[in-house]
């Protein structure tokens, strides 16, 4: 069914996205020629300062799915989804500086799964290498039909005609500058969106009369939801049980689950974000990175999930932002008590067309468009690299040149952009699939950390120990999901589907204790089959392992500069946000 | 090591910041008597005003890369 557009732009819209799209094939065009070998194009030489890898290190990540999605926890969670930030993003990016960096950086390895290579074995690293590509192609390809679909539905854009434009612009800029051409973009998309949301914030809180306005008209909202009051515009209220906070999980399940192991498992294992940090100049840039990504990290929550709120509290009164979800027939949908099922969706969105006049409009739409299309060419980058040297040169070709290697790259981003447009239509034909393959690729992620940590931190981890305790974790994942449901769900991609042992009371919850689960048991059978198989000797294991390595001295630089006073900071900046959202 | 970073990125976040806050400034001033148009925005006329801050943020990155040194963050 074709519904009339949302909107239409008018010139000056469309004049400013099409300079911001100059921009962003100049910069391709720009670093053609300093792309030579394939250091350059996978690694940028490993030449960047910091404050660019650390700005794109945030950025990476800064697709869809954090504008829109955020903006969407926060209509339906209000800010509790700041736990997705001040939880489940910066323990772990400090994490991952201080601990696993001079371990990513030091070893030379080019890859993730390279490390786990060094570090453990061939099998290991394939298993890695394999799930990862799988999982950017269908990302990447998730990110273009949300953007087409999303266009579509606002601007009456053609589905087919934005996922190619984008998918060229794309192929254009990583093709031409690689790593760096991409890396550049998600910086200069970074402050696309900042730029483009600070005044959505601005007018939004204006409108709802600042924050004492919208905690009032949310805590109307959340008595008429069944919540308690304030339980929008409280970050830890009724936590201490699933039933009484929005989000409906407890604080354990919380803060092991997704502050420990989604979110460690993600930032300190993803190739997608720690590329950024390995292509830092130097160790000490390095290891500044993910601290430098950090400090505005712990802000975007005011500037993704507070549209989704402004929304929400503006949808109680009359000519309401959020529109509601329509079934099939195009009738809104109802839930089991009869009210109106809303599209969060379409929260953040929505509000920026109601806020903002034309001109605003375009470049709010263009930053919009600049985090789908620089989300592709994050996972597009991944893509290439682990596919060059993890699969190609590993299994395929070893020993050829680097021009070889080089021209490998670039077939791979055309492979890659094109298997991308085939996921994104695949995506739109086939709903189910998509949600499947998202299922298992949170079995397949959710381990990953418990190996990298045993890898990293325990000397007699051994290769077979790795590998083993990788694919039980997954299992344990997949049993854990088939055997325990969100309460109201039917058996099927939900869970349930190898019998019912346990219900938890929502869907959040199931997913963290799953991922408990699958870090538990990888850590078991790791540690089990290491002891019960031989360890390598420690000659080899040096500057993989923490104990056989030689620590980074910072006694030389001034102290306020070096990285565990930035951390500190970083996590004291963390605590006093929590504090006052309690 | 031969991937010495060819282009400062300063120099292309200002050109655009400029350019577009120019843009946004400049239709801004262009509709300024059009009232209609920012009831939305509250009645302000947010386009002027954000074009002004991007213009200048937009120098601001210049500068920097003319300075040559690196931004402190």
């Amino acid at each position: 069914m074709e519904l009339a557009p949302v909107t239409h732009l008018s010139a000056i819209d469309y004049a400013m996205m099409a300079m911001y799209f100059v921009f962003v094939l100049g910069i391709g065009f720009a670093l053609r020629r300093s792309t030579k070998t394939s250091s350059d194009f996978f690694q940028s030489g490993r030449s960047l300062p910091p404050w660019v890898t650390g700005l794109a290190f945030l950025s990476a990540n800064l697709g869809a799915q954090e504008v829109i999605g955020m903006g969407a926890s926060g209509a339906k969670y209000g800010i509790a989804t700041a736990h997705f930030y001040w939880i489940g993003a910066i323990p772990a990016m400090v994490f991952v500086a201080l601990f696993m960096m001079p371990f990513y950086y030091g070893s030379r390895a080019r890859s993730v799964p390279e490390y786990l290579k060094l570090r453990f074995d061939e099998k290991t690293r394939t298993l890695n290498a394999i799930s990862f590509a799988v999982m950017t192609i269908f990302s990447s390809g998730i990110s273009m039909y949300a953007m087409g679909k999303l266009f579509n539905l606002l601007l009456g854009w053609s589905f087919d005609v934005s996922v190619l434009v984008s998918a060229v612009i794309v192929l254009a800029y990583v093709f031409a500058g690689g790593l760096t051409s991409a890396i550049y973009n998600e910086v200069l998309q970074f402050f696309m969106i900042a730029f483009g949301f600070a005044p959505l914030v601005f007018l939004g809180m204006r409108q709802v009369g600042g924050w004492s306005g919208l905690t009032s008209r949310l805590n109307e909202a959340a008595i008429a939801n069944g919540q308690a009051s304030g339980a929008y515009t409280h970050a830890w209220q009724g936590m201490t049980n699933t039933a009484t906070n929005p989000l409906g999980v407890e604080a354990f399940g919380l803060v092991m689950g997704l502050g420990f192991v989604l979110s460690f498992g993600y930032w300190c294992t993803d190739f997608l974000v720690v590329q950024r940090a390995m292509a830092a100049d130097s160790m000490l840039a390095a290891r500044r990175t993910p601290l430098i990504a950090a400090v505005p990290k712990m802000f975007f929550p005011f500037l993704v999930i507070l549209p989704g709120m402004i929304a929400l509290a503006l949808t109680g009164t009359a000519g309401g932002i959020i529109p509601a979800k329509l079934g099939a027939d195009g009738a809104p949908l109802l839930n089991s008590a009869g009210k109106v099922v809303m599209d969060f969706d379409l929260a953040t969105p929505m509000l920026l067309i109601k806020l903002f006049p034309e001109g605003m409009l375009g470049l709010g739409l263009t930053a919009l468009l600049a985090s789908f299309m620089s989300g592709m060419a994050g996972n597009v980058t991944a893509f290439n690299t682990v596919w060059t040297y993890d699969i190609y040169q590993s299994h395929i070709k070893k020993n050829a040149s680097d021009e070889h290697y080089l021209w490998m790259g670039r077939a791979a981003t055309v492979g890659g952009i094109l298997l991308s447009i085939a996921a994104a239509y695949v995506a739109g034909a086939f709903n189910n699939i998509m949600e499947v393959l998202q299922l298992v690729f949170a079995f397949v992620n959710a381990p990953l950390f418990a190996t990298f940590a045993l890898g990293m931190f325990w000397k007699r981890a051994t290769g077979h120990g790795a590998f083993w305790g990788l694919a039980s974790g997954m299992c344990g994942a997949m049993l854990h999901h088939g055997l325990t449901l969100p309460n109201g769900s039917v058996p099927g991609i939900k869970g349930g589907f190898f019998g019912l042992v346990h219900t938890y009371p929502s869907e959040l919850a199931q997913t963290f204790w799953t991922a408990i689960v699958a870090f538990s048991t990888c850590v078991v059978i790791s540690i089990v089959i290491s002891l019960a198989t031989k360890p390598r000797p420690e000659s080899e294991l040096k500057g993989l392992v923490y104990s056989l390595t030689d620590k980074p001295v910072d006694t030389n630089i001034p102290f306020f500069k070096r990285p565990l006073t930035f951390a500190l900071a970083v996590l004291a900046m963390t605590a006093l946000l929590n504090i006052l959202f309690i | 090591m031969s991937g010495e970073a060819s282009l400062d990125l300063r120099l292309p976040i200002g050109g655009l910041f400029v350019v577009l806050g120019v843009m946004l400034g400049g239709f801004g001033l262009a509709t300024g008597g059009n009232t209609e148009m920012y009831v939305r925005s509250g009645g302000l006329n947010i386009n002027l005003i954000w074009g002004v801050v991007m213009l200048l943020t937009g120098i601001v990155f210049l500068l920097l890369a003319k300075r040559g040194a690196a931004p402190k963050r």
